[in-house]
């Protein structure tokens, strides 16, 4: 099990497949609400979708209109299920606030590092971030 | 965290539903940076008034309902109309009224009606050590940097919860520790280059680049970094990156010389910026291939004296192609009475007021790429409009425009 520490600054249990984002994105410019598809096209991760996934991100880059994108893509759906960050992100922060208190949405972010290598289907439960049997770090560790 | 007496009144529902939940969620994401407490603030910019979907509208509507008012001064970032010349939309009827709705509702909290993303180009402006709270982010960066404000980033929703508890939280930028530059940036460029507009915006983007969310230090740079060239170069990093702050030695309030800037200590990080450095970052903002199909200038908004040396630029010329300048309504009321404009409107320019060409349908099917001076709206249109960019200086666009093709002329 993972000995890292994190440090929830949005409470909530959430399970989804890694989606590891090897560079910061702005949702706004960067997120389309209407389908979840990451449309930043100097991004990595272009053409991936953030729906129902733990989405890793050293941390969250550009717009204060980010928020706004994260609200309204929990209301539709087509949101991330949880936030992996390295450094605290106030804009993503308040953005899962407000959806949880509009729309009963719960899309915990924690701040902490997974060990690099990090894949497969992963649990964000309140301050504990775990793998699920089968996923885990690092290549066939 | 420690909350005053009148914090704790606001939580208790007696000055109404709306600062209940402004300062619930104003303490959520406080305690979620580890603030000690929230401070007093003297003013703020929303950034929420422009529409994104109805979560927008649902949170703003809220808050009208339960009878918010802001208590400090506050202004309104861009949003996704032109009122006053609304006959540039182009976008879909039902979306046109959601975001008429959400602008409305952000007046009826008492925030005035400004509609500009350059809110430091306002008559009245915050000075040197003002606590605000200030969304978008190349006005933060603005006023964190050039005006010596403190702000932290301010997203959507939290801008607002500031404006009607008039409170912050008491960390990050708000403190001196918090500005501390833990970055260096030593720039080796020749001096001719800092006569050049287009090196600006294209030495922000490298920052935003390597600094990430990192205080920097820049030297190398002069009093000819006025403030119409940091606001690019400020809006270029703050979407390249996370960039909330810069400090430029000798020149911007907090930073009379590196040390100053770094409070005595040792930065943590020392990057040198030459010309290789700034070549890859303009070249990064072309994006895709074809003609000249229109231009875009004024992101952010134009100043006054930008519209004016634009007016002085394209006198007596006639531009062959669609462009469109995007500035405010209060400078484009302030140029209105200096003259020029009739240059630029006999030109053939559309000036667009209230929102920008790369955040809204104004634009239409455009035939080509777009030419534009800003690195930020070259960074964002791709991905917002699927258009290509050609990012070029002023001159370059009002000479390409004269001869309908892209000419980008001498450049470094």
């Amino acid at each position: 099990m993972s000995r890292e520490e994190f440090r929830a600054l949005v409470a909530g249990s959430a399970t989804g497949e890694l989606l590891n984002l090897t560079a910061p994105l702005s949702l706004w410019g960067g997120l389309d609400p209407d389908t979840g598809l990451i449309i930043d096209r100097s991004h990595p991760e272009l053409g991936q979708s953030m729906t129902g996934a733990i989405v890793t991100m050293p941390f969250g880059r550009g717009s204060s209109s980010s928020s706004s994108v994260l609200a309204e893509a929990l209301r539709l759906g087509t949101g991330p299920a949880g936030f992996i960050l390295d450094l605290p992100d106030s804009i993503l922060v308040i953005g899962s606030l407000v959806a949880n208190r509009l729309y009963g949405t719960v899309c915990p972010i924690v701040v902490g590092r997974l060990p690099s290598g990090s894949t497969g289907r992963w649990v964000i439960d309140q301050d504990q971030v775990i793998p699920m049997p089968g996923s885990g770090s690092g290549p066939a560790a | 965290m420690l909350l005053s007496d009148q914090d704790r009144a606001m939580l208790t529902g007696r000055s109404g539903e709306a600062v209940r939940t402004a300062m619930e969620l104003l303490i959520a994401v406080a305690e979620s940076e580890e603030a000690p407490a929230l401070l007093d603030i003297s003013a703020a910019h929303i950034d929420g008034g422009l529409y994104h979907g109805e979560a927008g509208l649902d949170f703003a509507r809220g808050l009208v309902d339960g009878g918010g008012r802001v208590v400090v001064p506050t202004t309104l970032n861009v949003s996704s109309l032109d009122l006053l010349h609304p006959e540039l939309y182009r976008g879909d009827p039902a979306t046109a009224k959601a975001a008429r709705a959400l602008m409305e509702a952000y007046v009826a909290m008492g925030c005035a009606p400004t509609w500009t993303c350059a809110p430091y180009q306002l008559v009245s402006r915050p000075g040197p050590g003002d606590q605000i709270a200030w969304g978008e982010s190349n006005a933060i960066v603005f006023a964190n940097s050039v005006l010596g404000a403190r702000t932290a980033r301010y997203g959507d929703f939290l801008d607002i919860c500031c404006a009607l508890t008039g409170r912050a939280p008491a960390t990050g930028l708000h403190t001196d520790e918090g500005r501390r530059a833990t970055l260096l940036v030593d720039l080796e460029v020749p001096d001719r280059m800092l006569d050049d507009d287009l090196f600006y915006p294209a030495l922000g983007h490298a920052l935003g680049e390597i600094a990430g969310a990192e205080v920097a230090v820049i030297t190398g740079l002069d009093g000819r970094a006025g403030e119409d060239r940091l606001k690019s170069l400020g809006a270029a990093a703050a979407s390249s990156g996370a960039v909330a702050m810069f400090h430029v030695a000798g020149v911007t309030p907090e930073a009379r010389t590196v040390a100053a800037a770094t409070h005595h200590r040792a930065p943590s990080r020392q990057v040198t910026l030459g010309i290789p450095d700034l070549i890859r970052a303009r070249e990064s903002l072309n994006h895709g291939e074809g003609p000249l199909g229109a231009i875009s200038v004024g992101t952010p908004h134009f100043s006054v004296h930008e519209l004016d040396h634009l007016g002085r630029m394209v006198a007596g010329k006639v531009s062959k192609v669609p462009f469109y300048v995007n500035t405010s309504r209060d400078v484009l009321d302030e140029f209105e009475h200096t003259g020029s404009i009739a240059a630029i409107e006999a030109f053939g320019a559309t000036i667009v007021t209230d929102t920008c060409t790369y955040i809204t349908p104004i634009m239409g099917d455009v035939d080509g790429r777009v030419m534009t001076n800003s690195a930020k709206w070259a960074f964002y249109a791709p991905g917002n409009l699927g258009v290509g960019v050609v990012f070029a200086g002023l001159e370059a666009c009002v000479s390409s425009a004269v001869s309908g093709r892209v000419e980008i002329g001498e450049v470094w």
